[in-house]
């Protein structure tokens, strides 16, 4: 009896360790990839890459698998940084990419330009979700700052996503400030603006996620800012039928990148697969999974069939309203700065 | 002894409590009513949600949900997580805690800390350490590269992290029971000829055999459960380093609200299995300090 219940214990474990090892590589004729990528494109990979894989063995006759991660943008930037094996990176801006070739050197500073688009396959946006049938008639940004309404948003201290809905809120108040203002009064304006629309958030979740839940699931708000392609994910998921989207008439556009990562495609001796990989995003087939996975596709003609899911709107980018990310990071987001200042104010 | 002490304080608990506010039935069930409730609030209501959320949807999703081969994965990974580090655990503690308790050396007190250490740790911190030293950018980092090992965001690491947050369990629970139990057994049995190997075997070991078992479900259970450090090391990648916590989080985050619970169900059942082993052994230890007292 005690030894049947040793055995079969030992059994268990030499089955788990043989199941532990049987994900490596067999032969010439099997290739792996990592993808490195951040939360919202699990499902579009998850599609993409066994048509990408099929294709590829058509091409060369090599099997190809992936293996994927998802998490944080930033969180896994440091993770490729601190040792994390990517033959490719997608991740949600190209700040998280710099920040590896900066920390630990396994890609080139002109990896950007290596791609077209800015190495931004696809694109998002930020845009509002409101109840079903848009009670409080919410059309665009100057809607959120008026009394009553509730906004909810994410912490932009803690969350990288909820900084683009404070960029895009500050930039469209640039935008839209009176004209005989300076640069000064320009900016104070847009301080103005931003500070009342986050005064009107009644409840600051430290992430994405936890913000969804409150707005969806406990439905406290009446709008609430998110990325598109997110707001398009969870209507789908959650059921549609209690949120809507509205699409504001100016946003800012994010470009989330994809770059193959130098020293570790030279190491594994992927560089080929990895190349081709990443421009197959390009393609007419790729831009089409890209639209069918709630992001902008850059390639017109594809855009043009999903008109009804993306309307038209003008986006700005943080380049040429706050001159890069890193330079937004540093004004508005690290502590002490704008975020903190009118904000500590608002206590 | 065991029985003859617990009688004991037994008696003095009712003599202490005769002359009290004895048995207003309104105080008693005031009491009474409040425990429950608390307990109804904080432990029965969250686990009839991780299997209410698990199941709503039917037996066929919750199946769907647990046997879908990243799930499948993760509980591999997990069990052959737990399969290493409690073993390794277990005789750690069991060394330690004899070393501790029936010898005298220098630096015990500094080896009982360090014992505490992860305890007193965060979690996070833990993984934290493990990539300073072995990330690409710590201080074995590039050593690592160039003969190719990869521990951080491997099984390696995932081990290592659970080794080190599950390393006090089986240590602390024998070093209290030990000490209480003094040094006279094994004396006796070194004064009558035996080895110091077999004193360990025929005297210590069946002396602590219930206490070792319970730190070892301890040990085994926060191995299966561990996020914090973990998560810091495991870089995430599907179908092979994701732990059975990690999954959870993931299925969540990716609103497959049934798949995350059912998932986190098993992880519930553990728990269950847990307690429900511990309480056998604790009606063990009963049975046999009664023998004992006859």
């Amino acid at each position: 009896m005690k030894r049947g219940l040793r055995c079969g214990l030992l059994g268990a474990l030499c089955a788990s360790l043989l199941a532990g090892c049987g994900g490596s590589d067999d032969g010439e004729n099997s290739i792996s990839l990592l993808n490195v990528s951040y939360d919202p494109t699990r499902e579009l990979y998850q599609d993409l890459n066994p048509r990408f894989a099929e294709a590829w063995y058509r091409e060369t006759g090599q099997n190809l698998s992936f293996r994927m991660s998802h998490g944080g943008s930033g969180s896994q930037a440091r993770a490729v940084i601190d040792g994390l094996e990517a033959d490719v990176v997608t991740l949600a801006l190209s700040f998280d990419v710099d920040a590896i070739h900066q920390r630990a050197g396994l890609l080139p500073a002109d990896w950007q330009q290596r791609l077209p688009d800015n190495s931004a396959p696809y694109t998002s946006t930020i845009v509002f979700l409101v109840r079903t049938g848009n009670p409080l008639n919410i059309r665009d940004w100057d809607d959120l700052v008026r009394p009553g309404v509730q906004v909810i948003t994410p912490n932009p201290k803690t969350s990288g996503g909820a900084r683009w809905n404070y960029l895009a809120a500050w930039g469209y108040a640039l935008l839209n400030a009176p004209d005989d203002l300076d640069e000064e009064g320009r900016q104070a304006y847009a301080r103005d603006f931003t500070a009342r629309l986050y005064a009107n958030v009644p409840i600051l979740d430290r992430a994405a996620r936890a913000a969804t839940n409150t707005f969806v699931q406990r439905r406290i708000g009446d709008v609430f800012l998110s990325w598109e392609n997110e707001a398009m994910l969870a209507i789908n998921e959650l059921g549609p039928g209690q949120v809507e989207i509205v699409v504001p008439s100016v946003s800012i556009l994010a470009e989330p990148t994809v770059a193959v990562v130098d020293a570790i495609v030279d190491r594994r001796g992927t560089r080929a697969v990895a190349e081709a990989y990443l421009n197959f995003l390009y393609t007419e087939e790729g831009q089409e999974l890209a639209a069918r996975h709630y992001f902008r596709p850059r390639n017109a003609e594809v855009l043009g069939r999903f008109r009804d899911q993306f309307p038209p709107l003008n986006l700005f980018t943080v380049d040429e309203m706050f001159g890069g990310f890193g330079e937004a990071q540093r004004v508005h987001f690290d502590d002490g700065g704008e975020f903190d200042r009118f904000f500590e104010r608002s206590r | 002894m065991a029985s003859v002490i617990a009688r004991g304080t037994g008696l003095a608990h009712q003599a202490a409590r005769a002359p009290g506010v004895a048995d207003s039935p309104l105080a008693r069930r005031i009491l009474i009513g409040v425990s429950v409730l608390f307990l109804g609030a904080m432990l029965i209501a969250p686990l009839l949600t991780v299997f209410g959320y698990a199941l709503y949807q039917g037996i066929d999703r919750y199946l769907a949900g647990i046997l879908e081969p990243a799930a499948w994965s993760a509980i591999q990974l997990t069990l052959l997580t737990a399969a290493i580090c409690v073993p390794l655990n277990t005789v750690f503690g069991v060394a330690a805690a004899w070393a501790i308790t029936k010898f005298e050396f220098r630096g015990k007190s500094l080896l009982i800390s360090l014992i505490d250490l992860p305890f007193s740790v965060s979690p996070v911190i833990a993984g934290l350490v493990f990539v300073i030293l072995f990330g690409a950018q710590g201080f074995l980092g590039p050593w690592l590269r160039a003969n190719d090992v990869q521990i951080i965001f491997a099984v390696p690491g995932i081990v290592l992290a659970t080794l080190f947050v599950t390393f006090p369990f089986v240590a602390r629970e024998l070093i209290p029971l030990m000490q209480a139990q003094g040094t006279g057994n094994e004396e006796a049995s070194v004064s009558l000829g035996a080895g110091g190997f077999r004193t360990f075997w025929r005297v210590t070991l069946p002396n602590i055999k219930w206490g070792l078992l319970y730190g070892v479900i301890l040990c085994n259970a926060r191995a299966m459960g561990e996020f914090g450090a973990v998560s810091v090391v495991s870089g995430h990648i599907r179908h092979q380093t994701n732990t059975m916590p990690l999954h959870v989080e993931i299925l969540y985050n990716e609103y497959q609200f049934v798949a995350a619970f059912a998932v986190a169900s098993l992880l519930a059942l553990l728990a269950l299995v847990t307690l429900a082993v511990k309480t056998a052994i604790e009606s063990a230890v009963a049975r046999s300090a009664r023998l004992a007292a006859h």
